[in-house]
């Protein structure tokens, strides 16, 4: 018939939510016959008749659409694959990484080579949660020369913030870039000491991450060390698409570059040429 | 001779001051320790990460490996031998045994959770105490489950004295004369429904006296899962007094 714990209260596994048929079990929660009980430690979280467990722990689920950040560490015949920071390694093929052409038996270290990390995109993910990931959107792309955190990737929600608000106080304080991983990896470039600042911050929030008010919080600690100034990180430049870097080929009026015209015997070549515009 | 008080004075039903922490090993994804009396578990969780060989990997769900070691300096004096023995493996056995059925890593298809149990100090009832802390660390892993299991050892005097958590020198009664036989029951109870989820015993016991042990085995139990739930929410409490 009614609660038996306090709404936002911390619970464990095992513990009885409420009795009756009153409530239903969401996510964290089972029911056993008329009790329904919690199956994972974190907060209760009550919304109308559904109770649900906001986990205070536990590990990264691949979800279609979260941008992670990975670590290629394979490179196959058709693509990359990367380290996703789980238990599973994803894929990323060609055809996503880039919208270059790439040429029949290319050397795929020239994109990206074992060791680099990159933001990505989840667009697939299987059953057996095997995952594909995309480059292809904004902001997607190899990361440049930083650091890289490792957090429980259940208080990445709490490090961003609402619309944001959290990570880019941090970023506005400690002129620091960050980019947060919905796979519990944070990248940060800025000044050595900043980039600390930033750490430390973070793992402050990751601690204290349950708390009510922690945006005062964080915002009353980075005033104390910073001194309330405002600094602003530095416009990330967008890496130049690469297809803009050679001079762009239109076959509707091919530039005469000089030299013999190409004949009869480099025709493979431009059959792919052909195939280039289709792919676009 | 009949052992009817006990050696240091606790009720029969008494089990030894309980120390219970969560979050001792940062670098582990979940961990715990558990003190009873003068034994002490440690538990730290890893993973879900792949599991090799392949062919023991599970398409279905994700599977739990437990390990537990006795540290060579442990014991009571002689030095014990590392690595795996057949004691170690046994128990590791037992201790996944106790534990997999109430967890649901279905989320984690083709991995492996890793458990390891190591004990410091032992002065008996270190399964019970290793599998107390590994049930722990998997909670404070955030990973779902049905309940915390609690494990503890009741021991039997002479088939007549029914006593919960023995120290060694009450498992030993038989050795000093105190008592003709000690039979010692390791149990392992869900507290909320009171299922057994692991059963062993060396020795010999009626069947009343067992149903007895299992009685107690499950009063004592709930008890003991309060103190793992205190400690399990402590380490947030804490922080927000700050």
């Amino acid at each position: 018939m009614a609660l038996k714990v306090e709404n936002k209260s911390i619970v464990v596994p095992g513990e009885t939510l409420a009795e009756g048929m009153d409530f239903l079990p969401g996510e964290g929660a089972f029911r056993e016959g008329e009790i329904v009980i919690s199956s994972r430690l974190g907060l209760v979280n009550v919304d109308g008749r559904a109770i649900k467990i906001i986990p205070l722990a536990g590990t990264y689920l691949p979800k279609v659409g979260d941008r992670i950040i990975c670590k290629v560490f394979d490179l196959t015949y058709s693509g990359w694959r990367v380290k996703t920071n789980t238990a599973y390694a994803a894929m990323l093929s060609m055809k996503e990484a880039t919208s270059e052409y790439i040429e029949h038996g290319a050397d795929l270290n020239k994109y990206f080579t074992i060791g680099e990390y990159i933001v990505a995109k989840i667009i697939n993910v299987t059953g057996q949660n095997l995952i594909d990931i995309s480059l292809k959107g904004p902001g997607l792309n190899k990361l440049k020369p930083g650091r890289i955190i490792e957090v429980d990737p259940c208080k990445v929600p709490r490090i961003i913030g609402k619309q944001g608000s959290m990570v880019s106080m941090v970023k506005n304080s400690t002129g620091c870039n960050i980019i947060v991983g919905q796979n519990g990896l944070i990248w940060l470039r800025g000044e050595p000491e900043d980039e600390m600042l930033a750490i430390e911050c973070i793992k402050k929030i990751e601690k204290e991450s349950h708390k009510q008010g922690l945006t005062e919080e964080i915002e009353k600690f980075l005033k104390d060390k910073t001194g309330g100034v405002i600094k602003k990180p530095p416009v990330m430049e967008e890496d130049e698409p690469r297809e803009r870097r050679e001079p762009r080929r239109d076959s509707r009026s091919p530039p005469y570059r000089g030299g013999p015209r190409r004949d009869s015997r480099s025709g493979p070549r431009n059959f792919n040429r052909d195939n280039r515009r289709q792919r676009r | 001779m009949t052992y009817t008080k006990r050696k240091d004075k606790r009720k029969m039903d008494e089990t030894r001051p309980i120390i219970a922490k969560v979050g001792i090993i940062p670098n582990a994804k979940g961990s715990a320790s558990f003190t009873i009396g003068k034994t002490t578990a440690y538990a730290a969780v890893y993973g879900p990460r792949e599991l090799h060989p392949k062919f023991l990997q599970d398409p279905k769900t994700g599977k739990l490996r437990c390990n537990y070691n006795m540290m060579p300096f442990s014991g009571t004096g002689e030095r014990i031998r590392p690595g795996p023995s057949r004691r170690s493996k046994e128990i590791s056995m037992v201790t996944q045994n106790a534990l997999a059925s109430v967890m649901d890593l279905s989320d984690y298809p083709n991995t492996v959770v890793d458990v390891f149990v190591e004990i410091p100090q032992a002065d008996a009832g270190t399964r019970c105490a290793g599998i107390c802390a590994a049930s722990m660390a998997l909670a404070d892993a955030g990973f779902k489950m049905k309940d915390i299991p609690v494990s503890i050892a009741i021991a039997v005097a002479d088939n007549k004295t029914v006593f919960a958590d023995p120290d060694y020198a009450e498992e030993t009664l038989n050795q000093t004369g105190e008592a003709e036989h000690v039979a010692d029951i390791a149990v392992t109870i869900l507290p909320r429904t009171g299922q057994v989820t692991h059963l062993q015993m060396d020795g010999m016991v009626s069947k009343e006296k067992l149903f007895e042990a299992l009685e107690m085995a499950k009063a004592v139990t709930k008890k003991i899962n309060e103190t793992l739930k205190v400690a399990l929410k402590e380490q947030f409490k804490v922080e927000a007094s700050k």
